[in-house]
């Protein structure tokens, strides 16, 4: 077989996959080795499919996103902490014919935020909320989330989180799923490319069923927090995997019923 | 039409919000301003206008679909009492930090902490010095009538969305609670889509092609960037101050001496100024109908005209500091206050006006 030069390659005859048009043309500020850079790309790409730019107004929260509105190329609102179910609700009433998403993480979602959270789920509103769990507040250095495992180390738990002094983790995720008001409630993860795939394919239909008018549509994701967790990040994968999936396991938890 | 009923203080506002083209309410039950919602909710505006009405879980949710409906353009509003208010600063710096215009009503009840149930207007402070974190003010109308209580709905949009910035109508229990003939405005239509694209092109209404994407923040982590975005909010409220002071004068052309009071206290303030006309004592009212910006020319020229000036108001003496920073040592300012839901009456102001300002 013949040698296949460089400039061959890169023919745009030859091309198989390029990043989608709908993520911004400027670096993330996130650690290399996050998953939230993979999960952007895939909510682009399932808005960039859905050919849904013009009819999606996305919401970012506090945390280590709160600057997702500078990578994604649709018109977004930033939340105050804890609060972004709040303006969904108050968004996607406004305007039905929108499709509306929130992009939240741990702390944000299953602490400061719980009653947002809860209360959007159980009305039912026509909303997304992807869900980034990696157990740890990234943005404010490494301190203890709603959901720090067990014995797991953070700034603010610094010999590991004893469950006697401060509590257990929040299965947000299993109690939102037992609320009338959610139609679908997913967990993933985008450590490996099967996992990607999974986690695309779990926005796609949470997309499609908001628009349907179903309630709301959970897609918990797992991440790792490399630096959070001071680990490369391939040791963050295999430490997620060991760790946070036995207690936070991964697949559907809740689906429509037909 | 304009149609004439008789009201209560908090229906008149609801009323006037459906017949403004309001888009949205989202509120929590308060005493002494539960009558806005269980209003809203008889009459239905979604089935008639289209209006979206909203019982939030709690008030900081309230204040956050506020500022998610006027991120998209859309003329939202709240209501709450005192504590309620406190509990939703946190969005409403917010909402001035991104520069989002929308109603706020404060049916004041007496503090601090769950005080009481009872009229108070000890909240000025909190509405006109900013109220939660930051560099920021509201525009801040204070009714005294229920008709005021209906025109100020439709004035609180259209000043919010000329500066696209938060207002408030400061009001309290007596004027939300009493009932009085009240002339309602025509309906006016909600905006269509085109309408709002082309009076908030800023909105986020889903990114088209013709257009950058829309982004609502108060995040800016350059400082430069962070001044500079200050500065402009400062050139606007400068810009309120030249241009929408909004007061009324009560007897004071032939005035020796002035009250200065807003809402209901002016009301009582009112009748003052009659019993002590009466006893030959020329006294006038200066009523500041917007609380920021704040009457402050009126008063330093009324200032060089009379020869004290006292402010009623139901609190502990909050008003009379913008009174004095106006007067400037010019001419004795003080105070006169009922606190806990006590309302003064018309002879204790004149009592307080002769012992502590003209017989002093």
């Amino acid at each position: 077989m013949a040698e296949i030069t460089r400039e061959e390659i890169i023919k745009p005859e030859n091309l198989v996959y390029k990043k989608t048009d709908l993520l911004v043309d400027r670096a993330l500020s996130y650690c290399p080795g996050c998953g939230h850079g993979t999960v952007h790309r895939m909510l682009m790409e399932v808005i960039e499919e859905m050919d849904i730019q013009s009819q999606t107004i996305g919401i970012a929260p506090v945390g280590c996103s709160v600057l997702a509105y500078e990578f994604l190329d649709i018109d977004m609102q930033q939340a105050a902490h804890g609060r972004a179910p709040a303006l969904a609700t108050a968004i996607k009433r406004l305007m039905p014919e929108k499709y509306v998403f929130t992009y939240q993480g741990d702390g944000d979602l299953a602490a400061i935020g719980t009653a947002e959270t809860i209360h959007a789920c159980n009305r039912g509103e026509n909303i997304v909320i992807i869900f980034i769990n990696n157990g740890i507040y990234g943005m404010t250095g490494g301190q203890m989330a709603p959901t720090t495992l067990p014995g797991m180390k953070a700034s603010t738990c610094p010999y590991g989180r004893d469950t006697q002094i401060m509590g257990n983790p929040l299965k947000i995720t299993e109690l939102v799923a037992t609320l009338p008001g959610t139609c679908y409630v997913t967990r993933h993860s985008v450590h490996t490319p099967a996992n990607v795939r999974k986690t695309k394919r779990a926005i796609r239909k949470a997309f499609e069923l908001s628009y349907a008018n179903k309630g709301v549509s959970f897609v918990e994701v797992v991440s790792n927090c490399n630096s959070g967790w001071k680990m490369t990040p391939v040791q963050s994968n295999k430490w997620m995997e060991e760790n946070m999936f036995p207690y936070y396991p991964l697949g559907d938890i809740k689906v429509p019923t037909v | 039409m304009k149609e004439l009923r008789l009201m209560k203080g908090n229906e008149a506002i609801a009323e006037a919000a459906i017949r403004a083209g309001a888009d949205g309410y989202f509120g929590y039950p308060i005493t002494p301003q539960s009558e806005i919602l269980e209003y809203l909710m008889v009459q239905k505006p979604y089935e008639t206008t289209g209006m979206v009405v909203l019982q939030a879980e709690s008030e900081v949710a309230a204040i956050n679909m506020v500022y998610g409906g006027a991120s998209c353009g859309k003329k939202c509003w709240t209501s709450s009492s005192s504590p309620g208010i406190s509990l939703k600063q946190e969005g409403i710096s917010y909402m001035a930090g991104a520069e989002l215009p929308a109603l706020i009503v404060n049916v004041v009840r007496g503090g601090p902490g769950l005080g009481t149930i009872q009229p108070s207007q000890s909240d000025y402070f909190q509405a006109t010095k900013g109220g939660g974190h930051g560099d920021y003010r509201l525009l801040v109308l204070a009714p005294a009538s229920v008709q005021e209580m209906a025109d100020f709905v439709p004035l609180a949009f259209e000043l919010a969305f000329k500066y696209r910035n938060p207002a408030m109508i400061l009001t309290d229990g007596v004027i939300g609670q009493m009932m009085e003939k009240v002339e309602l405005q025509e309906f006016v239509p909600r905006w269509t889509q085109e309408e709002i694209n082309k009076i908030s092109p800023w909105a986020t209404t889903g990114k088209t092609r013709d257009r950058e994407r829309n982004i609502i923040t108060s995040l800016d982590l350059d400082s430069n960037k962070q001044e500079r975005h200050v500065l402009s909010l400062e050139r606007k409220y400068k810009a309120m101050e030249d241009n929408e002071v909004r007061f009324e004068k009560i007897q004071c052309d032939d005035a020796e001496y002035l009250l200065v009071a807003f809402g209901s206290s002016a009301r009582i303030c009112q009748k003052a100024v009659d019993l002590a006309r009466a006893k030959g004592i020329k006294v006038g009212l200066l009523r500041p109908i917007t609380l920021f910006p704040f009457p402050k020319i009126p008063l330093y020229k009324l200032a060089h005209q009379v020869k004290g000036m006292l402010t009623v108001e139901m609190n502990l003496g909050q008003m009379v500091e913008d009174v004095r920073l106006a007067v400037n040592g010019k001419v004795k300012v003080e105070h006169f206050g009922r606190y806990g839901g006590i309302i003064p009456n018309p002879e204790e102001v004149v009592n307080i006006l002769e012992t502590k300002i003209i017989g002093a």
